[in-house]
């Protein structure tokens, strides 16, 4: 018996020092209603000068929830992941992007995301015909703001892998859900084709002309940055973990309000249920006729002291026998 | 507006104005290389058009000379990047008062006491409240026939308070964590009567170091304990060597011999060329 006490050595219990500290402990918790998702970039061993331009413009659309890690590391993501896992719970981020450049992989692309701070799903590409977003002379957007996602292509519905990268996609560009959006706001587009085992990467900027009616028409202007996604190496979660990730809370789930409904002029229509009625005591119109005399009252307060002194004796028998 | 834009089959558009998502999985005709960002270009824009128009059917307001629309919740299913917390476990406290009806105190009290001493509002909590305390108490009688300093007395009373509301807390932490904590290092009122517990916890304690008490000297134990009375029954096993029921007891010597060398000057073996001196050529 001794032996097993000594076996199960209590979990350390850390305790945040500083309010701050608290507070940071305190954020990195799962949530109900979580945070925006955080992204960091890393750099492999080897790259080239266009991949790390590459990151840069990525970066650069992804600011504020972006980080980059400077040093480069000897990451291999498809043999272990681990690393990856470990910044990603170290920076509470769960996207993630890597470059590397070698002889059997050049101009290498990973994009993956975490799921409790292990490995998902993770997709390597190739970066082909790669145009960034100095090279195309024009005005940029602002930072921060939400882009519009167009997913085009017949791949996205019928192939399964694809799919998911489109969820992936979909995940890592799009930012947090908002309530309200301002109109003049919608200025970005993220276009990605799926064409031929590969994916391509449009940016516009989206411009609102006249159009003689209240809608405006669309006018695009590309800005960058451009590049054709070849696919790779795949590592997918199964349909069973990635079910269990996008498990909604109980909380949050919204509860189905019964027998109301809305009839086409915009009334609500409800149905309410009453329970049986009680006629012999319920109170109906006070009048003097029906007014209790005083003899009746007397005969009434008699008769219940009588039923409550009947009561009494009950118990009483009762608490002798036992 | 319809001449703006026509999609060839609207019917394999999806869309998502809540996340800003349209899918259109139509097939993109990228035949001609040269040809690709012009097509490219033209479709998105199509199906930019697409999203833009159902977003401007959606109701608009004016909030600080900005126009706003309220976009509806997100239908697409994204996966979380944590799992749905569980319900924080209830307190030790909190589920005794869950029980018993009792509820917390209104916050709306004033955090504030008036000290008629110091003739200021001095808070219930924090390190005004110690100050205010220290200043206070600038003399302490001794008791009647007790030696020992009040002052100490008192801030052992504090630090034990302390310890036992740390202790509390980890206790709460361990029971919603579902961790077993070993009852017997930490002795409460009722084991600390109880002998055979107690020298059961003596024994934990012997080996409770890093290495499971393999180095440690054993502490003298008084001889009514069981590991006395098991040697010397092994020591009667020895005396008649008779060998007529080997027991439980029997095979002790074995397995307490199990750590001798088994090479060595005296356990010489030629057969299995185990000990003897070591043989020169």
């Amino acid at each position: 018996m001794p032996a097993g006490v000594g076996s199960s050595v209590l979990q350390r219990v850390t305790k945040p020092k500083t309010h701050k500290g608290k507070k940071v402990l305190l954020d990195r918790e799962p949530k109900v209603i979580e945070n925006t998702k955080q992204i960091f970039f890393v750099k492999g061993a080897k790259t080239t000068p266009e991949l790390q331009e590459c990151l840069k413009d990525i970066y650069t659309l992804k600011k504020p929830d972006a980080k980059i890690l400077r040093n480069r590391n000897h990451i291999t993501p498809f043999e272990d992941a681990t690393p990856l896992e470990g910044f990603g719970k170290k920076f509470n981020a769960n996207h993630f992007m890597m470059i590397s450049n070698n002889k059997k992989r050049p101009n290498n692309l990973v994009i993956g995301r975490l799921f409790e701070h292990t490995l998902m799903d993770m997709v390597e590409f190739g970066v082909e015909n790669y145009m960034s977003l100095n090279s195309f002379k024009n005005e940029k957007i602002a930072t921060g703001i939400k882009p519009m996602l167009v997913f085009q292509g017949e791949l996205f519905e019928n192939n399964s892998e694809f799919g998911r990268i489109k969820n992936l996609l979909v995940d890592m560009f799009h930012r947090e859900d908002v309530e309200q959006i301002r109109l003049q706001g919608l200025e970005h587009v993220l276009s990605f084709t799926a064409h031929d085992n590969c994916i391509l990467f449009r940016s516009y900027k989206t411009l609102l002309k006249k159009s003689g009616t209240r809608i405006p028409r669309i006018e695009l202007q590309e800005i960058g940055p451009r590049m054709d996604l070849r696919i790779r190496r795949i590592k997918l979660a199964t349909d069973d973990l990635f079910k269990q990730a996008c498990k909604k809370p109980k909380v949050l789930k919204e509860k189905k309000k019964k027998n109301i409904t809305e009839d086409t002029f915009g009334s609500t229509l409800a149905r309410v249920h009453l329970g049986v009625q009680k006629l012999d005591t319920i109170q109906t119109r006070k009048m003097k006729g029906l007014k209790k005399t005083t003899a009746e009252k007397k005969r009434k307060a008699a008769e219940d002291l009588d039923n409550s002194q009947k009561k009494a004796k009950v118990s009483n028998v009762t608490i002798t026998e036992a | 507006m319809e001449n703006t834009n026509k999609p060839e089959n609207p019917e394999h558009v999806e869309m998502d104005v809540g996340q800003l998502l349209i899918s259109d999985f139509n097939k993109v005709n990228l035949k001609p290389k040269s040809n690709w960002e012009k097509v490219l270009t033209s479709t998105t824009r199509d199906n930019v058009q697409l999203l833009v128009n159902q977003i401007w059917t959606l109701p608009a307001k004016c909030i600080e000379e900005v126009i706003v629309t309220d976009l509806p919740k997100p239908t697409y299913v994204l996966p979380r990047s944590r799992k749905v917390p569980n319900p924080k476990a209830l307190t030790k406290w909190e589920q005794f008062a869950k029980e018993k009806g009792i509820q917390k105190k209104k916050k709306g009290k004033s955090k504030l006491q008036w000290d008629d001493i110091l003739k200021k509002w001095i808070p219930t909590h924090g390190y005004k409240k110690v100050e205010a305390e220290k200043t206070n108490e600038w003399c302490i009688e001794y008791k009647e026939g007790d030696d020992t300093d009040p002052r100490e007395a008192l801030k052992k009373a504090k630090t034990e308070k302390v310890a036992k509301n740390e202790l509390q807390r980890l206790r709460n932490l361990a029971k919603s964590k579902n961790i077993k904590v070993p009852k017997v290092g930490v002795l409460n009122t009722v084991s600390a009567k109880d002998p055979k517990l107690l020298e059961y916890g003596a024994k934990v304690a012997e080996v409770s170091t890093a290495s499971l008490g393999k180095f440690s000297e054993k502490p003298p134990r008084k001889t009514d304990g069981k590991v006395t009375k098991a040697k010397n029954k092994l020591k009667k096993k020895k005396k008649n060597t008779t060998g007529r029921n080997p027991g439980r007891a029997g095979k002790a010597p074995e397995t307490a011999s199990s750590k001798k060398p088994k090479a060595g000057k005296g356990n010489r073996d030629f057969r299995k060329k185990v000990g003897g001196r070591k043989r020169r050529n």
